[in-house]
């Protein structure tokens, strides 16, 4: 009987070492080296996997900014770690801090059920992308908000909720990493990823409907009718298809409240200095 | 013994109560909305401008490409703007808007109700006159019908098949056609096997309309080579490859077309059309449209003009119930809800449907009990339930691996789920986000 015991454990022994061996051999042979770096570089990042830099996973973009030249290096971002993890992720490479003006995804539309209100019942599946295809939604405007929330169920980060009262999704600024996630899965376009402005604040057309003003009016109170008042007020503003747009270029701490003010839909809104406190918002 | 297809399928209330009323004229609007895109592919090219006079029967727009078809003015009177208008959707559609000055028609067109029995003998003049006219599938896809009936090198056809079953409740459409205009679709059949090559026809219709079948039966024993085969009242009988299916018991491979099986199949009204713009040198301008529903006083089947808005359709029907639920464009089970009641009749809108707010609500649904019978349910042999989950995760993997794109969007899943679950929309979602899918690789 002890004899039976020795001879398995004898076995199972020799099959660990045989298996053993195998193993070392096969990873001495078939050893792939990597440069601790891409290592380091990628335990600085966020680890989200989100894909907002444009490469497949952290991962890769670690492996990216290892293996780049000085000067393209700079072409690397990652939006989810920010100025941060970016002057970490350049300190270790040597090359020179990164430092881009923080960005954050505003929604253009001020839709809600208040300005537009329902005048249909939709009854189908709560997902934006089939109503955006079976009609132009509730309130009628064929560019604005369906309110059914895609992109909040699609933001990797938690950082869009609904508005209950309005029923806009509303996106959490010190959340938001600007992945760019909430843009692609938008149907119909939405979002738009622009300056945080901590400094300047931000102003931006809160509108998408690219439908004549009379038109567009009838769906929204505050669609953008394209008047060309804003661009009066400056000449950076382009109008096209019926939709003024407000390049990212133009000064918001200089023109912003003028802008707001003058708006007849309130379309421009215009979110101040945050360090100030305070918020510049028409209703 | 009826014939049926081998799997799946429903049996809802049939609610035919215009089966039994006759095709009725119902006048002409103020203005007409004529959209430029009245079928799959490319919209048509606008050949009018502004106060431009035109007459019945007059190009509006020409077919802009093969998979495309021209529009004709479907009144007499003077183009008054040509602008993006609402349509049954809610989204802007470019329309011409004609105002109607009295009812000129051209003079090419026959508007004697004399039978042309006498069939031309060049095929290539009949395919460019069904080209010219404008025709397309109007059982409700649209297809421009004459790439449907020109054969693919290779390719061999030996059944035709008419499409008259109808298997939508409410819609009585097609069954009035047959009743009414049953030698014309014959004729139509006949020129039909002319183009294909062959010498058979089957009239396939639903055992729920007897006047029908009768009155075809008859008709078709002067004529050879034309049978009527009666189907189970199932549905979707009416489904392309389950009507296959039923009259040949051939089964159309997942991703191939009913012409790969040796078959082609038209709808009666498509071959209603077909008849007349042959014989009668008249395009499609005009089509029987069911205006009916349980919110509404009286059933009618209109032969109503193409841009005729719903509205004046409606006001004719009598008084609306004020438990008007939603309005349906198309038949109960495939249509779309329209979000305006002023939308033109298109070539393809087969009914207009007013249903109580007892019939269109929609309970909450609840969850998924697993018990199958939507897998029972559906004429595909497909898994809705499985799709509504991988629809749901966003798996594009599984979607594929469960056929999603195979879905005829027939809604038996949708109508037999006890849990009330939207398996309707998680397909056409599916079929949706399958193709970006496909499209961004």
């Amino acid at each position: 009987m002890d004899n039976l015991i020795l001879i398995n454990i004898i076995i199972l022994v020799s099959i660990a070492l045989i298996a053993a061996a195998v193993l070392y051999f096969v990873s001495q042979k078939f050893k792939v080296t990597e440069n601790p770096l891409i290592a380091e570089v990628e335990n600085c990042l966020p680890h989200a996997n989100c894909g907002a830099c444009g490469k497949a996973g952290c991962h890769d973009f670690a492996r990216a900014c290892v293996n780049t030249a000085a000067e393209d290096f700079k072409k690397l971002y990652c939006p989810v770690g920010g100025n941060a993890v970016m002057c970490q992720i350049a300190h270790l490479l040597g090359h020179p801090d990164i430092i881009k003006e923080e960005t954050v995804a505003v929604l253009r539309c001020q839709g809600s059920c208040q300005n537009a209100p329902d005048k249909v019942e939709y009854s189908g599946i709560a997902f934006c992308r089939i109503a955006n295809k079976i009609s132009s939604g509730r309130s009628g405007c064929p560019n604005g908000c369906l309110r059914l929330g895609d992109c909040v169920r699609a933001c990797p980060f938690g950082a869009i909720s609904m508005n209950k009262e309005t029923g806009l999704p509303v996106v959490d600024e010190d959340k938001c990493t600007s992945c760019g996630t909430c843009v692609a899965i938008c149907p119909r376009g939405i979002y738009e990823i622009r300056p945080k402005g901590a400094q300047t604040g931000r102003v931006y057309v809160a509108c998408n409907n690219k439908q004549k003003g009379g038109i567009a009016r009838k769906n929204c109170k505050t669609a953008c009718i394209a008047c060309q008042k804003c661009a009066k007020i400056c000449p950076d503003i382009k109008i096209e298809n019926n939709l003024s747009y407000i390049p990212t270029t133009v000064p918001a701490d200089k023109f912003g409240a003028e802008l707001a003010a003058n708006c007849p839909t309130k379309a421009i809104v215009y979110i101040g200095n945050k360090n100030k406190e305070e918020e510049v918002k028409h209703d | 013994m009826t014939k049926t297809f081998p799997m799946g399928g429903i049996h809802p209330d049939k609610h035919k109560i215009a089966g039994d009323i006759a095709i009725s004229n119902p006048g002409l609007p103020e203005i007409v909305y004529i959209p430029t895109k009245q079928h799959i592919g490319a919209p048509a090219k606008i050949m009018v401008k502004q106060g431009d006079k035109v007459k019945v029967g007059t190009l509006l727009a020409a077919a802009d490409g093969i998979v495309s078809a021209p529009i004709h003015s479907s009144v007499s009177g003077e183009v008054i703007k040509i602008e993006d208008v609402i349509g049954e959707f809610g989204y802007y559609e470019p329309m011409i808007c004609i105002k109607v000055e009295g009812d000129e028609w051209e003079d090419s067109i026959d508007r004697s109700d004399a039978i042309v029995r006498t069939i031309p003998e060049n095929t290539e003049e009949i395919i460019a006159k069904i080209r010219s006219a404008g025709i397309v599938g109007m059982g409700g896809a649209g297809y421009p019908t004459p790439i449907k009936t020109t054969i693919p090198e290779g390719k061999k056809v030996d059944c035709l098949i008419l499409n008259g079953i109808e298997c939508e409740p409410f819609l009585a459409a097609d069954d009035r056609l047959m009743q009414e205009k049953g030698e014309q679709i014959i004729v139509g059949a006949k020129i039909l096997n002319k183009l294909l090559g062959i010498q058979k026809a089957i009239i396939a219709i639903d055992e729920n309309k007897p006047r029908a079948i009768e009155i075809m039966t008859k008709l078709t024993k002067t004529y050879v080579g034309v049978n009527v085969r009666v189907c189970e009242s199932k549905y979707p009988q009416g489904g392309e490859k389950q009507l296959i299916a039923a009259i040949t018991g051939r089964e159309v491979p997942s991703g191939k077309l009913p012409v790969d099986v040796g078959c082609i199949v038209q709808n009666v009204g498509t071959v209603f059309a077909i008849y007349e713009a042959v014989m009668k040198n008249k395009p499609l301008f005009e089509r029987v449209v069911t205006v009916s529903g349980d919110a509404i006083e009286k059933s009618a089947n209109f032969m109503t003009r193409v841009g005729t808005p719903a509205s004046f359709l409606i006001e004719q029907c009598g008084k609306i119930s004020s438990d008007l639920g939603q309005i349906v464009f198309g038949g109960p089970m495939m249509g779309t809800s329209a979000v305006n009641p002023n939308a033109p009749i298109t070539k393809l809108t087969s009914g207009i449907l007013l249903l109580s707010s007892q019939m269109s609500d929609k309970k909450p649904e609840t969850p998924c009990i697993r018990c199958g019978r939507c897998v029972d349910g559906c004429p595909m042999g497909l898994q809705p339930n499985a799709i509504a989950r991988a629809v749901r995760s966003h798996n594009m993997d599984a979607l594929l691996e469960l056929h999603v794109l195979d879905c005829i969007e027939c809604g038996s899943c949708a109508y037999i789920c006890p849990a009330r679950l939207p398996l309707l929309d998680c397909c056409k979602l599916g079929k949706i986000e399958v193709r970006q899918h496909q499209n961004k690789k």
